[in-house]
Formats: C-alpha cells, structure tokens, sequence
C-alpha cells in the first residue's frame, strides 16, 4: 500500500479522476487538460462513456485522467452517477481506483457544488479543488477568496477559467507534486446516525476489506442510497452490510427519524460555514443576463416562437446541407465500386467487395453528415444551457405519456434520423425513460421513409400529376399516425412493461454561456466516432448477408436474378404472410432488401419489376416509369397489384415496421444487448402488420 | 408569524423558507442533496408556458421541479422586501 499523499511506486503515474457537477466546465477543464490526447469508450456492461486522457505534467510526466460523468451528488440516482460513485470507490474491476481527485466547482454556486467536494473529501485520497469560471463569479459582483477555503480545507485550491484557458499551468503544477495533503476538513457524523455509521463501517471494512476512510465514505453514503442504483460490473454488497442496513433503516423508520435528512442537513450546515468564511457577495447586480434572455425564452408565447424557431432551423439544416455531402459520398461510393469493377476480374468475389462490403461501407457513411449536424446542434443547445429550456417548456406535454422534457429532443430528432435521436437518449437519466424513449423513437417518420411515402403517393393518385392537397394532407397523415403512434406506446410501456416512479423533472436551469467551438466539434466528432465505431461492424456485417441473400443461388442467365435468389425465394415464402394485408411475393422481396435501409424498397421495386435505366440513387430521380410499372402490376388472376388501398396500407406497414437495420445495431449498443433491439423489431412490425391488415381488410369490406 | 403554504401555492416572484419537508422519496432525498432543505429559502422565479414545472431559485441558482413534489413541501412566506 501506498501511503495516500504519495504517488503510485513502481513508476506508475498516478491516475486522476475529474469529478464536478454538470454544467460546471467539466468536459472543457478535461478537453483543455488532455487535448486530443483522449480515449472515448465505454464502461464494459452498461451504456455510459468512459472518457480517459493523457494530460502532462509540467516535468513532462505523463498523467492519467479519467472525466468521470458529472452528478450532484454521490448518491446515484442513473447509471452515469453510478459508474462516478463506483469508481471513486473502487467498486469496478475495469478502472482502476484513483489515486488523487480534481473536484471542479462552478465559483458562482458554490454551496451547491461544494455539496459534491463534501462527500468527496471523505473519501480519503488527495483532493485538487479547481474553482472554475472564477471570471463570471468576480463579475456577479461575487467575492471567493481562495486563500482562505485552501486554507480551511488544507487542500491545493486552485481558480480557473478553463473557457479561457487560465489556471491550467497553476493546476498542472499542483497535479505534478510528488505529494499531495490530505484535507484537514473536520466534519462529525451527526450523533443521532454515528452508531450505524460506525456498524456499517466495521462491515465495510471486515467483510469487504474497504480501508477506514473508504469504508466510512461507503456507510455515509449508503445512507442516502436509497435505491442503491447497482449497474454491471460493479462489485455488489456484502449481504452482512446489507443487513445491517436494513435492520438501522427499520428501527430508524420505527422512531420516524429522517436519517438521510439529518445526513444531507449536516453537511450543507458545514457547507454554510466554509462559504460564509470563503464568499463575499457584493452588492446585488439585479437581474442578470440570463434573467432577461430567459423572460423571453421561456416566455408563454415567445418562448414557443423561439422554440420552433430553433427547431425550424436545425432541421432546415439537415435537411439541406446533409444532402450535398450525402450526395457525394453516394458519387464517391458508386465511383469506387465502378473502380473496383475496371480492376477485377468479374466473379463472386468483385461482387462480395462492390455489392456487399463498398454498399455496406456506403450505407454506414451516408449516415454520418445527419449525425455530425444534429450532434454539432445538440452539442451547441447543450453547451449554451438551451437545451434544459427545451425540456423546462415541453416536460408538460411529455408528462402526459409518463416521460419528461428530456425526451423531446431526442423524439424530435428522430424525424430526421432515429439514430442520431437514440444516440442522444443519453441525456435521459432515468433507465426507464431512456429505454422507453429508444423503445418509441424509431415511429417517428425518418426522412428515409419520405421516398418510399412519395412513390406510394405517385402509384396511388391516378392521373401524372399528384395534387398538392392530397400529398399534403397523405404526408401529415403518417406523419401524424408515426407521432400517434410513438406516444401512444410511450405511454403504453412506461405503464405496463416499464413501469416505474414518476420520473422527476428537478433540473438545474444553468446561466446562459457563450458555447465553445473546440468542445462542440469534439463532442460531434466523438458522437460519429461511436456510430463508426460500434453500430458500423453490425451494419457492414448485415449488409454482406442482404447482398448475399439478394445475389444468390444465381439464376440463369443472371438476368432479374433477385427472382431466384434467396431474397426472391423469402418474398415467396412470406406470401401467406403478406397476402392478408395485399402485398404478394414481389413487394415482399421489397420489404427484405429495404431491410438496409428504407428508401432501398424504391430502388429493389424498380429491379424487381423491370424498370429499366431507373436511378433511384439520384435524389431527383423520376419515378414516372416505375410508377407505370406499378400500375401495371398485376395478380396471377389479373387483379392489378398496387390498388390505391394497397398503396395505403404498404404506407402504414412503413410507418410502423422496424424496417432500418442501422436503427436496429444502434439500439443494440445503447441497450447493451439483443433483447430490446428484437422485442422493438417484433412490436413495431407486429403493429404495422395489424394496422396494415386493418386497413386492408375494412378497405375491401367497403368496396375499394 | 408569518403564514404557511405550499410551495406550489407561491406567488410568481414571491420568496420564502422552506419549513416542512416528505421525509421519504426519492425526489425529496434529490431535492434536499439539491440545497433545498428547511431553513432554505427559496424563490418562485416562473412557471413553465403550460404552467408545469416550477422555476425556483435557490442558493443562487435555478432550479425546477413538478407542481406535484412542490405540492409537498411547506414553506412560510418570507416578509416582502422593500
């Protein structure tokens, strides 16, 4: 064992932790320390970021640092505060416990985030408190005189602004000394819990083999525990603490004492003295800039306008500027097969690398421009402190289907891309929304459905031209039955499968900041990272089996081989499946291959019924042909095939049907696993099959 | 003296202590651990455009919370300020 000011023996640079409340220029101090120096992963077993660094000491040495994800307090109440909780306290297998901790605290709340400092200093490792955004504190007119909380906490305290990148040097020079002290913050358990606090920490300490502090650390805070949020990897507790536990919370119940209350008491009365002795407020500076931005911005009317207005605007920029760079990584993608097509000679081979691995390669890539604008717009709502505003002014709404406020971003998202609005669940802290937000966003009618709406309209409508009424009024419509639909099952699962306490809408409102380029460009280009990293295997790995499924056995001839391959042998096989809501083998096979993506159904109808020259990989293409080729579609027995009620019902079918495999890898990695990704597949297209039928069956009762 | 009511009940703009306080729940354990304990005091800066949740201030700075969890905690109006 070391002794707990000095650094880690055998060479080994000691590893730190950054710890801090959100909002309060954590990932900035973290980004600034590091640079690019970083490694973003995940702990093994559930959903949460693990971010780690290399920072330099001034002596050149080189430091790990480990951003732990921002929480109030070490009482987890999501599996994010749980994994800080837990590797503070040395209960993960997969991180090492940190050898010293930079605590981050906004200077212009301290109170509030010297709660988290609080039970930090228990834990008995060498604490560095970092007063960040000390330039905004001197400016509301606050006074922290530094010198004074050192030297009552007796722990390096240094002031920072990280935005500005002040502070660092002085901050690298205390993270550099050999040693570090110990706080001498003197701190009593209150008397009326010292004797459980005392049981519980012999437990900790002779049946789990905790050290003193560490197991006193422990026993606070399994006080305040209430739910003992435990996620994987995490090491349980002993079932001899936890008795002991119990058997205090019963007799404690009994006696109608408010332990966690007399806990939290405490420590913000020794809280109040420390601030009272470090804080001058000067004289008050009325209403802030914040104040003023937010009388507009949550404002009963304007606060709507700016609301729509933001919305308006992200998505009028994913909608033009994604479709320039996705256009030319389509030409790209398609120049490098043809590339490989001059080079190769022709054969099962050429095919594997240009039909199966380049296609598949193309589709993950394509995804990339929508999830780098939206997650550059989410980056930016975040770091501005829009965002909370957002989930302050729709939590109303959302409340009626059992979510809060945070779920509409990521709901609304999905209008674009599910994916991106998945990746952004991470937000949500309660597991169940989260899970119920992922469960439901996929129902929102992507933009990857609108070419397959759009053609469904054309062979729908008789006459060339569609009137813009009807492709209006068609378009709302599965918009509107997608929304429907998706808080119609929200509300569902978060009352049957899902169901939990309420979920809490206490959040901080943080001020108002100027965002930070470097911070929103990393976090987006993090967010595509993960995408590559984690969805793109699966979705290069199903695409290869579509090709080959699609591709083979070989017909003869070769030509409109889709017919003899194994995708054309399924559109046979699901016939009877298919048939009750109208569609016969061939849009089977359709349904199959779009199984890559969505808008893929146009381009495989066009194969499969013999459209020829049909582009459909340009944006613009004109569907006239392939509309007269649906229209001439017809039944073995003659009846044409795309009556204007099969149209309907193949619209509703994608509506609802998981028909996106990407959507299907992301959801994978974000629920860490296979269940929830095939019970969503099952559901969704379970509904569609039953809207579908509905539809189909009523529609022909009546006569169309 | 002054009276005691809900905190739900405050006027937009109005300040207050908190006095009493659920000792059970989840949501109050987060609230206490948010600064939000008695002897607090607490001020009702805004309500949501649909009138759910509250904005309070608190130890100076902003925080929110259903009309539901504020329904439970008691304050006392605090003297208004010149």
């Amino acid at each position: 064992m070391n002794a707990p000011g000095k650094p880690p023996g055998g060479g080994r640079a000691p590893v730190y932790a950054i710890v801090g409340n959100p909002n309060c220029g954590k990932s900035t101090l973290f980004n600034a320390l590091t640079g690019l120096k970083q490694k973003v992963g995940n702990y093994p077993g559930v959903t949460v970021e693990k971010k780690v660094g290399i920072a330099y000491s001034q002596h050149g040495q080189p430091l790990t640092v480990i951003d732990l994800p921002g929480t109030y307090s070490l009482a987890a109440r999501s599996p994010d505060e749980a994994v800080t909780r837990d590797v503070l306290l040395g209960r993960r297998t997969d991180t090492p416990q940190p050898d010293r901790i930079l605590c981050i605290v906004d200077a212009t709340n301290l109170e509030r985030n010297l709660y988290l400092v609080h039970q930090i200093l228990d834990l008995g490792r060498p604490v560095i408190l970092v007063l960040n955004m000390m330039d905004l504190a001197v400016r509301g007119g606050l006074d922290v005189r530094v010198a004074r909380l050192e030297h009552a906490l007796g722990i390096p305290v240094i002031s920072c602004e990280a935005v500005n990148n002040k502070g660092l040097i002085e901050l690298k020079l205390a993270m550099s000394r050999p040693d570090l002290p110990l706080s001498r913050h003197a701190w009593d358990v209150p008397a009326a819990i010292a004797p459980a606090v005392a049981e519980l920490q012999a437990s900790l300490a002779a049946n789990e083999g905790k050290s003193p502090l560490i197991a006193r650390a422990e026993a606070l805070l399994l006080l305040t525990d209430q739910d003992s949020v435990r996620v994987a990897g995490s090491t349980p507790l002993n079932p001899r603490t936890a008795e002991i536990l119990r058997i205090w919370q019963k007799r404690w119940a009994e006696q109608g004492m408010d332990w966690a209350g007399i806990l939290v008491g405490s420590r913000y009365d020794a809280i109040g003295v420390l601030a009272a002795d470090a804080v001058r407020a000067g004289a008050p500076t009325g209403r802030t800039a914040s104040d003023k931005i937010d009388s507009v911005v949550t404002h009963p009317v304007w606060g709507w306008l700016v609301l729509i207005a933001v919305m308006t605007l992200i998505f009028l920029s994913i909608f033009t500027l994604a479709e320039y760079p996705m256009d030319w990584i389509g030409v790209q993608v398609a120049a490098l097969a043809n590339w490989v097509k001059g080079v190769m000679p022709p054969g099962d081979l050429r095919d594997l690398i240009t039909d199966g691995a380049i296609a598949g390669v193309g589709t993950i890539v394509t995804f990339l421009p929508q999830i780098l604008i939206l997650f550059f717009f989410i980056g930016l709502l975040e770091n501005t402190g829009y965002m909370a505003r957002a989930a302050f002014i729709m939590d109303r709404l959302m409340s009626r289907v059992g979510l809060n406020g945070k779920s509409f971003i990521p709901l609304l998202s999905s209008y674009a891309c599910a994916i991106p609005g998945i990746m952004a669940t991470r937000t949500i802290e309660d597991p169940k929304d989260r899970l119920t937000t992922i469960l439901v966003a996929p129902l929102m009618s992507c933009s990857a459905r609108l070419p397959v709406y759009l053609l469904m309209i054309a062979a729908l409508v008789p006459g060339d031209r569609v009137p813009l009424a009807t492709k209006v009024g068609l378009m709302l419509l599965m918009y509107g039955l997608g929304t429907g639909g998706a808080f119609g099952f929200a509300w569902l699962f978060k009352r049957t499968l899902l169901k939990g306490a309420p979920p809490l809408m206490i959040m901080e409102l943080p001020p108002y900041r100027l965002p930070r380029l470097k911070d929103v460009v990393l976090h987006m280009i993090e967010r595509a990272g993960l995408f590559l990293k984690r969805a793109g295997t699966v979705i290069l790995g199903i695409s290869i089996v579509l090709w080959f499924l699609t591709a083979y056995p070989k017909g003869p001839g070769g030509v409109s081989a889709i017919d003899h391959s194994f995708a054309g042998q399924a559109g046979h096989a699901i016939e009877p499946l298919i048939k009750p809501i109208g569609f016969d083998w061939r849009i089977g096979i359709g349904l199959i291959s779009s199984f890559a993506a969505r808008e893929v159904f146009v381009s495989s109808t066009a194969v499969v019924f013999s459209v020829q020259n049909f582009d459909a990989d340009h944006a613009n293409a004109d569907i006239t042909p392939l509309r007269t080729a649906l229209r001439n579609a017809h039944w073995p027995d003659g009846r044409p095939l795309f009556t204007p009620l099969v149209c309907l019902s193949l619209m509703i079918y994608y509506v609802f049907a998981m028909q996106c495999m990407s959507t299907i890898a992301v959801v994978r990695r974000e629920t860490n696993g296979w269940k929830w990704p095939i019970f969503q597949t099952l559901y969704m297209t379970g509904t569609a099959w039953v809207l579908s039928f509905i539809v189909y069956q009523a529609g022909r009762g009546f006569g169309f | 003296m002054a009276a005691e009511l809900k905190l739900s009940e405050l006027a937009v703009g109005a300040s207050a202590v908190v006095r009493g306080y659920p000792k059970a729940g989840d949501a109050f354990l987060r609230l206490r651990e948010m600064g939000v304990l008695p002897g607090t005091t607490v001020t009702l800066v805004r309500t949501a455009p649909l009138g759910d949740p509250l904005e309070i201030k608190v130890r100076g700075y902003h925080l929110t919370l259903r009309r539901s969890e504020a329904a439970h905690v008691i304050v006392e109006a605090a003297n208004p300020g010149p």
